[in-house]
């Protein structure tokens, strides 16, 4: 289905108009009538990229030539398919991730963005973000997807280091990068994120977090932090298998992510979630839609999504992931609307254990309240409060439970995992008794 | 002293090592003129005795006590044994001549390929000399000291053995404890220089080590190779010339020693016994001497080396006897059998089995319990040396506590249960059984004794309730190229050894005697002598009793929190050492949490070894891709599983694995 341009620079001529407003006045969000249940985020995958990162193993493909004509076509039904199926009637974050979405065109991301508001209500202030590659987003393109909608980047630009951008198998320079940052920050103020990986092979604490100081003067209010994982079936975990690489360290790993969590906040950064930081309120809402586990369809080859099938008359949510591979997933939408190769219904329990495990990554945690939404009856003081192991980390500080809710201290939240080893089996636990006191009282 | 009674078969001997004692009463005096007669001209055939022939029942009664020899073999490691032994019972035609002959005797796949011999077996050899027909019972004896009971045992049903000695490497740790297990018990000794055939091969030179160490001429040494066959027919002439027949009397009532026994399970027990006097045969009453439990015989027979069933036993002859003993218990090596209403004085030199070696046996994982019990009831039914005792760890589960013979015995032990039973089991570092001596008169009364053997380390007693402690030691013998003597001597040295002897037994050999605590032996000696040696030193070892030891019992502590499990004996010298590798093995294994822990060793409260694991600093995930939360919850929740499995230490988790880094035998201390 063509999406006829005119409408398409519609929405996105609003959207901008919208955003220069809120810039100016300072206004806040639109408000939200709908319940919970009727709003949604939307990722969208783009499964391309030009060439495969040593150290990547997510779903995505080079291709000889890409129809991207089948590609928007099939991007464009699905996300129609989904919508309907998930009677959400509000969209309020988009986000372009991949692979590399800034390979896509403009008009792909454009006539995606059209279909959301022509099928539900798209806030003009909706949140648009693109995941940008330095060397494919040069400052005129940029623009281009800047007309089509897109009002947040996130740019990729992992390191301000030469060599270690070649170990990554980047396709970019630092200088590269910098020049992509400049100019996205003047296209998009306010509203660029960077990200930037640390516990690189051979890398030092020094002189990484000599590169996170040089980057802040750069940036603009938004960076991301991730620590390296080796991933199985990459070219740098063969590199360090045949000890052509040494290994990563994780010891010098946890000390940069301290030095640079300190460094951040001196700089008036908010760390808002453990990779995530931002200054003068830029939180990313989309990925805020992830660990307060809001709904989000997800659209394109191995997306996951998490939503209440309500256009279908569903009353439970599910996982849904989509078929992973290209060419699979656009033959079972062009037949069937959408390519969804999996649905997992989540009981309560299970809901729960994500509101935990996604919610403490954050820097609020889990509210009374929040908490209450997924379960009205079983508090957070009635599963943590009497446990004797809970209080333990209580005492040690590396876990708060009071009148707000439940949230890591800066000290606990680098060993969120460890803590949720105690966590998850506790709220089980829980929710075991209350089934099985609940059977004899009906 | 003694009158030879095979006539004809070659020069008479006597062995200087016979006439030096008569201690144990059985020194054959002045023989009875032989009484041939019926049975050797019934024999007169020169047709060698084929399987066929042995279908129909064998009347024993043929074979008169001077035509009988009881002999061993016995010899270092890979000296050659079973090799001429093969070529023994081929020569008498006990087994055809086939190329597949190797080793016949070892029947368990660990005896082939660790070239020794744990279960000891015996064949009976049928062979014609000069017109008279010998029977030849060979019988074998397990190849270790470990065994030395067994061994001894085994030997006393013998009059004499053949020391067999490698041509190129010469005499051996092994062969010198061997030969004075044979000089002790009297035996006329053969000596046998094997592997002549190889290329640097020596056997001048082993005759004069001979002559040296256990003071035989040198022409007394039989040349042979067994491989080959060279001369092996000479070997079977000096079994007939140089080894007295059994000094025993067939009119005396029934007297039959044990010196075996294996489980079959459709049969029961079967015990191998030689008989001292009397005759034994079928629905015949017996009672062991020990036990005094009567059973009724249901088969005797000869071991060809399968068993062959006859009509009787007669005195001095040597077969296996089922009597319906339900459990090998029943038929304990060195019992003496007897005929009911007619006791006998028991053969001397019986005791119980005494395990040196304890080892604590869990399954890998507990599902396996029940398997591996099963395992362990089968091995044990054939081995009533291993004692067992049902344990449990609070790190490693359900368990046993077995005592073993020594060293050997317990690896081999382990082999068998991983190769016939194919079960996987996590061994923990041997123990030895520590003794206190008490002063404390309530402990006294608690206990009913004096002194009290100290199996696990949580009995040990404390040192303000003991006059002493004792720990087990053993007389070890190396034999080693003098160019390593040096080296040997500092290894000893640092194994709280101390020298007893050294002589040269020829120009660059070197044998040294040491007293060894057990303790020091019974991880990984064996391996440092043979890697300071280039392979090349021997060593072997007896059981020389207790003496006193500064012993302490060592905790490890998690966070000051005593882990029960690692509570170690220790004999204060040793204690830092000991304590510092434990803490390391910990550390290397045990998972950082979320604080830091302080792994010490400690005497009482006095702190020996420490070391520290750092606190987790980061352990966060850092990115979940495109929303894929399963992924991520999946990980969580198999690792929270895996938490609940492991036990906890104060509040420190500490995985099975990190217990078994500790508690299991390994040699790169």
């Amino acid at each position: 289905m063509a999406l006829p341009g005119a409408r398409a620079r519609g929405w996105a001529a609003a959207a901008r108009a919208t955003e220069r407003r809120r810039r100016v006045e300072g206004t806040g969000r639109s408000p939200r009538p709908e319940p919970a249940s009727q709003r949604a985020a939307l990722y969208v995958h783009w499964p391309y990229c030009e060439k495969r990162c040593s150290y990547c193993n997510f779903n995505k493909y080079i291709p000889r030539g890409v129809e991207e004509a089948a590609m928007r076509r099939c991007l464009v039904t699905e996300a129609q398919t989904l919508l309907r199926l998930s009677g959400v009637r509000r969209v309020e974050s988009v986000f372009f991730g991949g692979g590399t979405p800034s390979l896509a065109s403009p008009h792909t991301v454009a006539a995606v963005l059209e279909t959301v508001a022509q099928a539900t209500y798209l806030p003009a202030d909706s949140e648009v973000t693109l995941e940008a590659n330095p060397t494919s987003a040069p400052g005129s393109r940029l623009a281009a997807f800047g007309a089509a909608g897109v009002n947040r980047l996130s740019i990729g630009l992992q390191s301000l280091d030469d060599t270690e951008l070649r170990l990554l198998g980047r396709t970019h320079s630092a200088s590269d990068a910098l020049r992509t940052l400049a100019a996205a920050r003047r296209l998009f103020p306010g509203r660029v994120s960077v990200d930037l990986m640390l516990g690189l092979p051979a890398q030092q604490v020094g002189p990484w977090l000599g590169q996170l100081q040089e980057l802040l003067h750069h940036c603009d209010d938004h960076i991301s932090l991730y620590q390296l994982s080796l991933e199985r079936g990459t070219a740098l975990f063969v590199q360090v298998q045949q000890g052509a690489v040494p290994a990563p360290d994780q010891e010098l790993a946890a000390e940069m992510y301290q030095g640079g969590r300190e460094v951040l906040r001196q700089a008036g950064f908010r760390q808002y979630e453990v990779s995530n930081f931002a200054r003068n309120g830029a939180l990313s809402t989309h990925n805020w839609t992830y660990w307060q586990c809001g709904q989000y369809l997800g659209v394109g080859p191995g997306a996951h999504g998490r939503f209440i099938p309500q256009g279908a008359g569903g009353h439970t949510r599910e996982a849904r992931i989509q078929t992973l591979e290209p060419d699979n997933w656009m033959k079972e939408v062009m037949l069937f609307g959408h390519g969804t190769r999996k649905r997992i219904p989540l009981g309560t329990l299970e809901m729960l254990e994500e509101v935990l495990a996604m919610g403490l990554r954050t820097d609020v945690g889990i509210t009374h309240q929040h908490w209450q939404q997924f379960d009205p009856q079983l508090t957070l003081w009635d599963v943590f409060g009497a446990s004797k192991e809970v209080k333990e980390l209580l005492e040690r500080g590396l876990l708060l439970l009071d009148h707000r809710g439940l949230r890591c201290s800066w000290k606990g939240l680098p060993v969120l995992d460890s803590l949720l080893l105690t966590l998850l089996p506790r709220l089980q636990e829980a929710w075991q008794q209350r089934t099985s006191s609940s059977v004899p009282g009906g | 002293m003694w009158i030879l009674v095979g006539r004809g078969c070659g020069r008479r001997h006597a062995f200087a090592l016979w006439a030096t004692g008569a201690t144990r009463g059985r020194l054959p005096g002045p023989r009875p003129a032989p009484t041939r007669g019926a049975a050797a001209e019934s024999w007169a055939t020169d047709r060698l005795y084929s399987s066929a022939h042995l279908k129909e029942k064998l009347d024993m009664s043929r074979f008169p006590v001077e035509n009988i020899r009881n002999f061993s073999i016995i010899a270092h490691v890979d000296h050659g044994k079973s090799t001429l032994a093969d070529r023994l019972l081929e020569l008498t035609g006990t087994i055809d001549k086939t190329k597949n002959n190797k080793q016949v005797l070892d029947k368990l796949q660990v005896e082939r390929e660790r070239g020794i011999t744990v279960k000891a077996q015996t064949a009976s050899l049928f062979y014609n000399c000069e017109g008279k027909q010998y029977l030849l019972n060979l019988i074998d004896t397990p190849g270790h000291v470990d065994f030395s009971y067994e061994v001894s045992r085994s030997l006393s049903a013998c009059q004499g053995v053949l020391l067999v000695v490698d041509a190129n490497e010469g005499i051996q740790a092994q062969t010198v404890a061997n030969f004075f297990l044979a000089f002790e018990a009297q035996l006329s000794v053969i000596p046998v220089i094997n592997k002549i055939d190889l290329k640097n091969a020596d056997p001048e030179s082993v005759e004069k080590q001979i002559e040296k160490v256990f003071d035989i001429p040198g022409d007394e040494c039989i040349k042979i190779s067994a491989k080959l066959g060279t001369n092996v027919e000479s070997v079977l002439q000096a079994v007939i010339e140089r080894i007295p027949p059994p000094k025993v009397h067939r009119k005396n009532p029934l007297r039959a020693l044990v010196f075996d026994s294996t489980f079959d399970q459709y049969r029961g027990v079967i015990a191998n016994v030689a008989l001292f006097d009397g005759v034994v045969s079928k629905r015949d009453k017996i009672v062991s001497a020990h036990t005094q439990k009567t059973y009724e015989v249901n088969e005797v027979g000869i071991l060809n080396p399968n068993e062959q069933s006859t009509q009787k036993l007669y005195a001095g002859q040597v077969g296996y006897l089922i009597a319906g003993m339900k459990d090998v218990t029943e038929a304990q090596i060195g019992d003496t059998l007897y005929l009911h209403k007619q006791p006998v004085e028991p053969l001397p030199g019986f005791k119980s089995a005494k395990p040196m070696v304890f080892a604590g046996v869990y399954p890998v994982d507990q599902s396996e319990y029940n398997n591996l019990k099963s395992a362990i009831e089968k091995l044990t039914l054939n081995d009533s040396s291993v004692t067992v005792h049902r344990d449990s760890s609070l790190a490693l589960g359900a368990g046993w506590r077995l005592g073993f013979l020594g060293l050997l015995h317990m690896e081999v032990f382990n082999q068998r249960l991983e190769q016939e039973y194919n079960a996987s089991v996590i061994l923990t570092t041997p123990t030895v059984p520590y003794k206190a001596v008490l002063s404390s008169a309530k402990l006294i009364k608690e206990y009913r004794e004096k002194e009290i053997t100290i199996i696990n380390p949580a009995q040990f007693p404390d040192k303000s309730k003991v006059t002493a402690y004792l720990e087990p030691v053993v007389l070890g013998t190396i034999i080693t190229p003098d160019e390593y003597t040096g080296k040997i001597m500092v290894l000893c040295q640092a194994r709280r050894a101390v020298q007893k002897n050294m002589m040269f037994i020829d120009e660059n050999r070197v044998m040294l005697k040491y007293l060894f605590p057990l303790n020091e032996i019974v991880v990984d000696f064996y391996d440092s002598l043979k890697s300071i040696s280039s392979g090349y030193a021997s060593f072997d070892y007896e059981d020389a009793g207790y003496q006193t030891a500064e012993l302490v019992k060592m905790d490890i502590l998690l966070n000051g929190n005593i882990v029960e499990e690692l509570v170690t004996v220790v004999h204060k010298d040793k204690a830092h050492l000991v304590g510092k590798t434990i803490c390391e093995r910990l550390k290397d294994s045990l998972p950082r949490q979320l604080f830091e822990i302080a792994i010490q060793a400690a005497i009482g409260s006095k702190i020996i070894a420490r070391e520290t694991v750092k606190a987790y600093r980061k352990n966060v995930l850092a990115k979940c891709y495109g929303g894929d939360i399963t992924r991520k919850m999946k990980l969580l929740k198999r690792q929270a599983e895996g938490k609940k499995k492991l036990r906890k230490i104060g509040n420190i988790e500490v995985p099975k694995e990190a217990f078994i880094k500790v508690l299991k035998t390994q040699s790169d201390k």
